[in-house]
């Protein structure tokens, strides 16, 4: 049943389940096992960017398409939900019609992008979509009046997932809304990713890695190949905007920086590499390790840094804001010396 | 027999995943014209470019004027004396017929008297000296192609399939010129389909099936025996 | 004796009218661009300007561009870390010229040509040896695999740019240009800088210096011809490896000194500057052709001139209008303006 519920694609490593069954419990009862704001706020953002680093190895790892489109994507779903919330008032209605409607804009505008992009070069497809991700950025800023702009939009959600909604006491922690929301985070995350599992290790999953390998091949085998590459492409972009979705709900705030911005898409590339693309399972241990290391890896810069205050050049090297030089320095190193990514070591290890 | 300006021992090469090269042994002797037959997809081509470097040999030996060349790269071999005319021509056409001489002269100016030459076994490309090279016909580009190969002076030409839909008329052009290289003492290793051109122009003769040398010899021999002819190719090369 | 072929005396078809406009329509853009454009800003002074500083723009990205259009075309290379030496060359040329303000704060034309010469040669030098060294730790190892091409490239880009922040700290930092680059000149009512109509004459000198060494040197030649069938070049002799590395190293310094010339341009330089460019330039490189010097010289002026003047017209539409461009030059030709003819 189990195998079932994983489509059939095991970890096939003992230390890769061992991983995910322990990332799982530890997510699963987060707020009982890390109480506090923090760590929930951690846990949650490690559930949502799982969802939106997979649905991305959906297209990299499994179709190799290289986009830079992705954060575009996540930002619709979430400003679907900001913009349904703030026009429709609070309430599961708003939060249904906004994660709805960003899904459907995801997949016409990657269907829109996809078509488009076929007439010309594949090469050209990987720029075209940086070009568009930041032109539709910079349109997000500039059109305050609909989207609040560089600011943001600040909304309600149902009183049920706030704070301020409480239950009770469970193991000594108290429940209230907030333990809720992460729980609808969690699951719809569980539930996404268990569908990307699905989507890969069916028929239409395996013609894609056939057509990763060779596409020439492929179109010659009969697949139309323009069919399965737009195909793909728009269900990475609606997964990529349902994950939108529940960070809108989850942070009650959305904004260009906290959904579009290229720092987000380098971000996801580094996840996808280093927790190895076209497994599925790297984008949890990816995500894993990223957001640990974002949260408290700059903590740790901070003291290094301080701790060697009089050397020339080593402090700026430590320096908590320079964390994003370490990791391109680790997803350089792993392009090269680990294609597959730390679940490929993990699996060819056993 | 002199020492040969070309040996390949035992060379295998791959392509992707496909073994094409199954142990080629080929002796080609100095100053003639040696002509490499066979079947359309037995690897012939693969042959010469794996000689000039295009394909690296898996393994086996490669050995030009004694020397072995089996990991040099390209522009080395071809500095070495090995002129290159493929199959598709190497055209580059958006250059002028002069820019494409120009270029083939890798050491410096064109050779006047090697132009004069030229300019006489094939007067179009004096004709479209300035032209595009991409606006010349099949035939013309033909010429380009070998006659870059002739800029200079050269050992050993590897020529592949240079009558292939040519007119009658440029084709005794095309041999004319070939004949008149060998005078000059170079020695080529000509991959050709029509039978009679290489029964014209071949002293010696090499068969491949398969990724190998299944048959080697003198031409004359080849040319006399039907039976031969039909064993080795698959029929007998007359009737083209 | 060989026998000569049949007299040949061919008639070249001539070429129809539709054929001939469409070979020269890619360079008919710009000038009807300036037209479009003179007749929706009405104002005459307000269009001066404004396509000075378009052309301006355009000459910059074209210097920045040039050297990526020609490294993908040689060697199929994409190098997302392109921006990476518009940043350096930025910061190297500033610090210099920083460095030399008792030359930069005085009236003397002499002196402050020479001060930015001196930044502009800092800054290619610098950008021209970074370049040398990421073709050698970055590049080769992934030769022929695009997809691994694209992520290792856009990794040293990020790595460059912290290791600015390192370096030169993390904050903007402001310059002002050399007094006599200072102000305006005045024509036809309208207030052009001097410092642009500058950039507009440099950048059209470099552009017919690079097309002079493409075609007619020997070198150029080679590269012309690399771009179109590089194994046949190799066949005849020449080691293309090295040609390659030369021009990724130009490249790079070319880049270089368009982070320079913008860094002027702007008075301000931040680490992230070269990846903002990156996606102008990335659109002048498709809409020109990959491998294409003129194709993207005219996409550059192009994208110059439109990016100024819907930037007056409706500000907010800037960045899209670009993207509109390139949708329909793509429409129009799904290669490029003037795509390279590749021989396979």
């Amino acid at each position: 049943m189990l195998t079932n519920l994983l489509s059939g694609d095991r970890p096939r490593s003992l230390i890769l389940t061992i991983l995910l069954l322990a990332i799982l419990a530890a997510l699963a009862l987060a707020p009982f096992l890390f109480p506090g704001v923090r760590s929930l706020e951690t846990a949650a953002r490690i559930c949502i960017f799982i969802v939106l680093v997979a649905s991305y190895d959906l297209l990299l790892g499994y179709s190799g398409i290289v986009s830079f489109a992705h954060t575009m994507f996540f930002g619709l779903g979430a400003y679907g939900v900001a913009l349904a919330s703030t026009h429709m008032g609070r309430g599961f209605d708003a939060l249904i019609v906004g994660t709805i409607s960003g899904a459907v804009a995801a997949a016409i505008l990657a269907l829109l992008i996809g078509l488009f992009s076929l007439r010309v070069r594949a090469i050209f497809f990987a720029m075209i979509t940086l070009a568009v991700a930041s032109a539709m950025a910079v349109l997000v800023s500039q059109l305050s009046g609909l989207t609040g702009g560089e600011d943001g939009l600040n909304y309600s959600i149902p009183r049920e997932l706030t704070p301020a909604f409480k239950l009770g006491k469970l193991f000594g922690i108290s429940v209230t809304g907030k333990i809720l929301n992460y729980y609808l985070v969690f699951f719809a995350s569980l539930a996404l990713f268990l569908l990307l599992l699905r989507i890969v290790n069916s028929p239409f999953g395996r013609v894609l890695k056939a057509i990763r390998e060779n596409d020439f091949r492929a179109e010659a085998i009969g697949y139309r190949v323009v069919l399965y590459r737009t195909l793909a492409t728009c269900l990475s972009a609606a997964v990529a905007a349902l994950a939108g979705s529940l960070f809108a709900i989850w942070l009650r705030y959305v904004g260009p920086a906290t959904t579009l911005s290229f720092e987000i898409m380098l971000d996801i590339l580094l996840m996808v590499v280093i927790g190895g693309m076209g497994t599925m399972y790297g984008a949890v241990i990816g995500t894993t390790i990223f957001v640990l290391a974002q949260n408290y890896l700059q903590n740790l810069m901070g003291v290094a840094a301080s701790a060697t205050e009089g050397l020339p050049l080593i402090p700026q090297l430590l320096d908590p804001d320079r964390w994003l030089l370490w990791l391109g320095v680790l997803f350089i190193l792993s392009v090269y010396f680990f294609p597959t990514g730390i679940v490929g070591r993990l699996r060819a290890e056993d | 027999m002199s020492d040969p300006i070309l040996e390949l021992s035992g060379i295998h090469t791959d392509i992707a995943q496909y073994h094409i090269l199954q142990g080629v042994d080929l002796t080609v002797p100095r100053g003639g014209v040696t002509m490499l037959l066979g079947r359309n997809g037995v690897g012939k081509t693969t042959t010469l470019r794996t000689i000039i470097g295009h394909w690296q040999a898996k393994s086996g030996s490669l050995r030009f004027n004694g020397a072995e060349i089996t990991t040099m790269p390209t522009p080395a071999r071809a500095r070495a004396g090995i002129g290159f005319v493929p199959e598709d021509m190497g055209i580059f056409s958006d250059l002028t017929v002069e820019e494409n001489m120009i270029l083939a002269a890798a050491s410096g100016p064109l050779n006047p008297a090697r132009m004069q030459w030229i300019f006489e076994a094939f007067p179009p490309l004096k004709t479209f000296w300035r032209s595009e090279a991409g606006n010349l016909s099949g035939g013309q580009k033909q010429m380009l192609s070998i006659a870059r190969a002739m800029a200079e002076e050269r050992q050993l030409y590897l020529i592949d399939e240079p009558t292939k839909g040519l007119a009658p008329a440029i084709i005794s052009t095309m041999a004319g010129a070939l004949r008149d290289l060998k005078a000059k003492g170079a020695s080529i290793l000509l991959v050709e389909q029509n039978f009679a051109v290489a029964k014209a122009l071949g002293d010696t003769a090499a068969v491949m099936d398969d990724g190998r040398i299944v048959w080697a010899g003198e031409m004359a021999e080849l040319a006399s025996d039907a039976d031969l002819q039909e064993r080795l190719m698959g029929l007998s090369m007359e009737a083209h | 004796m060989t026998t000569a072929a049949p007299d040949h005396a061919p008639k070249y078809a001539q070429l129809s009218l539709p054929d001939r406009i469409a070979k020269v329509m890619p360079l008919l853009l710009v000038p009807l661009l300036v037209i479009f454009g003179f007749l929706s800003i009405g104002s005459t002074s307000s269009w001066l300007t404004l396509t000075v500083s378009g052309l301006a723009m355009g000459m910059m990205i074209f210097i920045m561009a040039s050297g990526l259009t020609l490294v993908f075309g040689l060697m199929d290379v994409i190098n997302f870390g392109h921006g990476a030496f518009i940043s350096v060359g930025a910061y190297v040329g500033i610090s210099a010229l920083l460095a030399l303000e008792s030359w930069t704060g005085v009236p003397s034309l002499l002196l402050n040509v020479a001060a930015v010469l001196a930044a502009v040669i800092a800054a290619m030098c610098v950008t021209g040896a970074l370049g040398w060294g990421f073709e050698r730790v970055i590049v080769r190892p992934v030769y022929g695999a695009h997809l691994k091409q694209i992520l290792v490239t856009v990794g040293g880009l990020i790595v460059i740019e912290q290791l600015i922040q390192v370096v030169w700290g993390p904050d903007e930092i402001f310059l002002t240009r050399p007094e006599m680059l200072k102000g305006a000149v005045t024509f036809a009512g309208a207030a052009i800088e001097k410092y642009r109509l500058l950039a507009v004459v440099f950048g059209l000198v470099l552009f017919v210096a690079m097309r002079l060494v493409l075609k007619r040197t020997k070198i150029g030649l080679i590269v012309r011809a690399g771009v179109q069938n590089g194994e046949m070049v190799e066949a005849l002799g020449y080691r293309l490896r090295l040609v390659f590395i030369g021009v990724f190293v130009a490249g790079s310094a070319l880049a270089g000194l368009g982070g320079v010339m913008w860094g002027l341009y702007q008075e301000v330089i931040t680490a992230g500057m070269g990846e903002e460019m990156m996606i102008l330039v990335f659109i002048v490189v498709i809409i020109g052709g990959l491998g294409s010097v003129e194709g993207a010289f005219i996409g550059a002026l192009l994208v110059g001139l439109l990016q100024n003047y819907v930037a007056f017209l409706e500000p907010k539409l800037a960045l899209i209008s670009n993207i509109a461009l390139m949708t329909a030059i793509l429409m129009w030709r799904p290669q490029g303006m003037m795509p390279v003819v590749k021989a396979k």
